[in-house]
């Protein structure tokens, strides 16, 4: 048995046959080869997987891709635009706010939701607002400055 | 200094791509034809396999093959790479670590069956047909009921559950210290089990090129050659220069990609058993059960004083999980990465220690970031704490009292050790300084008024990183040698390409060697490539663990570059009609100084492979060079770290109020990536002491088996850190450099529990294990005020 799903990734419409199980982030790493989405846990725990879903960040390892159908996805690989990073990528980089960077895609998609709703979170807000992303690396101090310094140059822009 | 040579925080070559979500990690492959293999594991820690029927899972759609331990008979078991011989001189228990199970299940997660399938969920599906038949059997999991009399054998062949019965440094003359002490200090603690959790599962992709008979294996790993060399010579049989193994980019190791796992052999034989390439990636629940553990000991240390508070003996005796079999590493990691540790910072004349590693039925346990190393900080800084209390005397008054001086370099240990340079009062001074130590009490003052209690705690900690010198593992065990190799390739138009040994996986070699090579060489840091992760591209190298990257692998490429600059030297001596002797090279150009006679770096490059005008009787062609570098010593990172809890009273909640860190890395390459370093390790470290816990029940079942129990640090539990250096250079090695990798991990537990201690000192506790939990701190409140 499968299901058609059609959706809006990263502004192209794509549409595919699949088994109604499939998990949207195994729809976008596998059918639609977008691996910049990364799987840590089974849990949705660790925000590895965290994309946009209709403007709203979303840990895709914990939606259907028939869920998906019909929306407007935008994942990791949306944000640079002809080589040109996108403020919060340039601020991560700047900081430091990565190291093995498998967590950072999910932590980046994280921070621009946070963005849209707080252009000027604090600390404690940034803190606050990662609970549901892991990182093992950075001891999240710089993934925290990463997110204030984006945010601050977003607003610039 | 130049914006991109030693010394400068240049900003990381590796994340444009990451940013991007442009990596490429294993599980971002998929090869053409690929099947998915899924690993049926026992539910059991103890069992008998009576029988395994298969037969409903081969008919299930879309299985490709079903393999149990029958099929697997011409396969090896996973070896060991470390040999500990007991105090009476004999060899370790070693038994055999079959891939999948043989005849028995040894703990939860132990592999039994695998089924490939076209899909993973068809994989999986028909694995849960499969019906194996067990005879349950009690489970071995307390370490201290495992080694008494008539417990239940975890290895029916090896008779008991002792590995070996290790023991480091002079006894007698401890025990004779001990009985002349002005004072004795003894603290029972446990070192918390831990799991790794590199946020990238592990995963293995096995291919097999059957026109060339050619292997390939696509795996998560900080070491590809020691994969290559295990699993070729000792699993499968077969030869180096038919077995490729790729290690591409890696989402964090922490020692837990070190070992060689059955995952990569199952992939690699069974894409040889259906000429098709087979894929396995780990979900978190499989990691749990599968990654090999860190920590896990249960440990009494003393502390011999005389009157004015000086260290006369030092003695230790520990218990120490091997888990179910031993993995890669674990024999060497609670002895020779542990015992020869315990003098720590301090002039302590004689130490004994003495370690039991110990089977059961648990997941294997090997090196997690520090491993050894923190077992033997905590213990020390543990004891040391105690001891200062129990002779009224100031956290650092007692450990300046029994610092090791500047002026006693090179420091023979008592434990084997000989350290090369270090000031630990430096560092100690700077951390206390930065933590504004002497205002700790109106801090203490005004959390009171809040209702908190508020407690600092000091670890002063040393490493040995680097590891090691060859001859020196070798006659303590190690079944390898533990030098690095790099290759410097210099391209004909002044490009450079360095394949080294080291394996990046998170650390930045891409970025900080390159800065070594910018400043070596005099040439553009954007004219450099870091090659690494492929046994194909790179000369056979040892790997990353153990903080060893920059101080052997840096070493390496320096000592290739040394090679290129002198055939360099050769060849404009040529060029500009000079004696060899003449020529200095500095700045990117080899000059006789005193003229304006000059080549540039890359009109050399261009001459050595364009040799019109070369002395091509005495010098080949091309410009590349290869060094293998052996390091004569570990080198010896050592800080203080002072750490500030408030605890609540009514919940037991630890907050770190403020975390201040100072380290003596040596030369330091690039300080923001040092910085993050530190930032990560504490954060394991402070996870270790306030927040992870791997916990089994009395049946062997793992409770901590997902997100949802196992407490992972989050960005909320941690403060933002204050880190700050010392130096003092490494004395062996060219860079003066020592390692960064570790030492948050290894100073910040004894830190923070120190702290909180300090804190719980006020309401009557005097020891608590790690981790502290608000439910554990709140019930040592209780305890306290009920006695």
């Amino acid at each position: 048995m499968s299901v058609t799903v059609s959706m809006i990734v990263n502004g192209k419409s794509v549409s595919a046959e699949v088994d109604p199980r499939t998990l949207l982030v195994d729809f976008l790493r596998v059918d639609q080869r977008l691996t910049g989405t990364h799987v840590g846990c089974d849990t949705s725990q660790c925000g590895a997987c965290v994309v946009h879903v209709n403007g709203k960040s979303v840990k895709s390892c914990t939606m259907l891709a028939a869920q998906a159908d019909g929306a407007e996805v935008a994942t990791i690989e949306s944000l640079a635009i002809d080589g040109q990073l996108h403020p919060m990528q340039e601020a991560f980089r700047q900081n430091h706010g990565l190291q093995c960077g498998f967590c950072t895609p999910g932590m980046i998609m994280s921070a621009l939701d946070l963005v849209n709703v707080n252009s000027n979170p604090s600390e404690r807000e940034i803190r606050e607002w990662l609970e549901g992303n892991l990182c093992r690396c950075t001891g999240y101090h710089n993934i925290v400055k990463s997110i204030q310094a984006g945010a601050e140059a977003m607003s610039e822009v | 200094m130049s914006d991109t040579g030693i010394g400068a925080s240049v900003r990381r070559k590796e994340d444009l791509r990451f940013v991007q979500g442009a990596g490429k990690y294993t599980d971002d492959m998929n090869l053409v034809d690929q099947v998915h293999a899924y690993i049926l594991r026992s539910p059991h820690a103890h069992a008998a396999v009576r029988s395994i029927d298969t037969s409903a899972a081969r008919a299930g759609e879309g299985v490709v093959a079903v393999f149990t331990s029958e099929d697997m008979a011409e396969v090896g078991g996973i070896p060991c790479g470390w040999q500990v011989h007991s105090k009476d001189g004999s060899a370790m228990a070693e038994p055999k670590h079959p891939v999948l199970a043989e005849g028995k299940v040894r703990h939860v997660g132990d592999p039994v069956a695998v089924v490939l399938a076209e899909s993973r969920t068809q994989a999986r599906d028909a694995a849960e047909s499969i019906f194996v038949d067990y005879d349950v059997l009690d489970a071995v999991v307390d370490m201290q009921a495992a080694v008494t009399d008539g417990a239940t054998s975890v290895h029916d062949d090896v008779g008991t559950n002792v590995c070996y019965d290790w023991g480091l440094g002079d006894k007698d003359a401890v025990d004779e210290a001990f009985s002349n002490a002005h004072h004795v200090s003894r603290l029972d603690l446990v070192n918390n089990r831990l799991i790794p959790n590199a946020i990238e599962p592990r995963c293995a992709i096995g291919d097999y090129d059957q026109a060339t008979g050619q292997f390939t294996l696509h795996t998560t790993s900080q070491n590809p050659h020691v994969i290559r060399l295990l699993m070729g010579a000792f699993v499968l049989g077969l030869p180096e220069h038919k077995l490729r193994i790729h290690a591409p980019d890696v989402g964090g190791g922490f020692g837990s990609k070190i070992f060689h796992y059955a995952e990569e052999i199952i992939v690699t034989w069974a894409a040889g058993q259906i000429n098709r390439p087979v894929k396995w990636t780990a979900d978190r629940s499989e990691s749990f059960q599968s990654d090999a553990h860190g920590r896990d000991h249960v440990t009494t240390v003393e502390l011999a004083m005389d009157a004015d508070g000086k260290f006369l003996a030092l003695r230790a005796s520990t218990l120490a999980n091997m888990g179910a079999y031993l993995s890669t590493f674990a024999p060497c990691v609670p002895t020779y990465l542990h015992g020869t540790l315990l003098a720590g910072q301090y002039s302590t004349p004689v130490i004994y220690c003495e370690v039991k590693a110990v089977f059961t039925n648990t997941v294997p346990v090997d090196a997690y970031r520090g491993a050894g190393r923190p077992e033997a900080t905590y213990l020390l800084e543990r004891i040391v704490q105690v001891a200062a209390d129990d002779m009224g005397m100031d956290a650092t008054d007692i450990r300046r009292r029994n610092f090791i001086q500047p002026s006693e370099f090179p420091y023979q240990t008592p434990v084997a050790l000989i350290y090369d340079t270090g000031n630990y009062e430096a560092s100690l001074d700077k951390a206390l300084e930065n933590s504004d130590y002497a205002g700790f009490g109106n801090r203490k003052a005004a959390s009171k008024e809040a209702g908190k209690l508020r407690g600092i705690g000091i670890s002063s900690y040393i490493e040995a990183c680097g590891i090691a010198p060859s001859n020196v593992v070798g006659s303590l065990g190690a079944r390898a040698g533990l030098y690095e190799a790099a290759t410097v390739r210099v391209n004909p138009t002044g490009s450079v390409s360095v394949m080294t040994g080291s394996h990046s996986h998170g650390q930045g070699h891409e970025t900080t060697f390159a800065q070594v090579v910018s400043e070596k060489l005099g040439i553009d840091f954007d004219s450099i490539d870091i090659v690494h992760g492929d046994t194909d591209r790179v000369p056979f190298g040892m790997g990353t663990y153990g903080s060893r990257s920059i101080a052997v692998g840096g070493t390496a490429i320096v000592n290739a570059i040394d090679k290129v600059v002198a055939k360099g030297k050769k060849i404009a001596a040529h060029l500009l009609e000079t004696s060899e002797s003449d020529i200095e090279f500095e700045n990117g150009q080899f000059v006789v100084p005193g003229t304006d006679k000059a080549k540039a770096f890359g009109e050399i490059a261009l001459a050595a492979y364009v040799p019109h005008h070369y002395p091509l009787e005495e010098l080949e062609p091309g410009l590349e060079e290869t060094a293998f570098y052996d390091p004569k010593n570990f080198t010896f990172p050592a800080g203080t770290y002072v750490c500030e809890v408030e605890v609540d009273p009514d919940t037991g909640t630890v907050e770190i109020a403020s975390f201040h860190a100072t380290d003596d890395f040596g030369v330091v390459i690039n300080p923001m990536i040092v910085e993050g370093q530190v930032h990560g390790g504490l954060v394991q470290g402070i996870g270790q002491a306030l927040l992870e816990g791997c916990n089994y029940d009395d049946t062997g079942q793992l409770l901590s088996g997902s997100y949802m129990d196992y407490t992972m640090p989050r960005a909320t539990d941690v403060p933002s850190f204050s880190v700050d250096t010392t130096v003092t250079e490494c004395t062996h090695n060219p860079l003066g450099v020592k390692g960064c990798g570790e030492a948050g991990a290894i100073g910040a537990p004894p830190a923070v529990i120190n702290a909180v201690l300090n804190a719980l000192s006020e309401v009557g506790v005097t020891n608590l294990d790690m981790p502290a939990t608000p439910h554990r701190v709140w019930q040592a409140i209780r305890d306290a005020q009920a006695s």
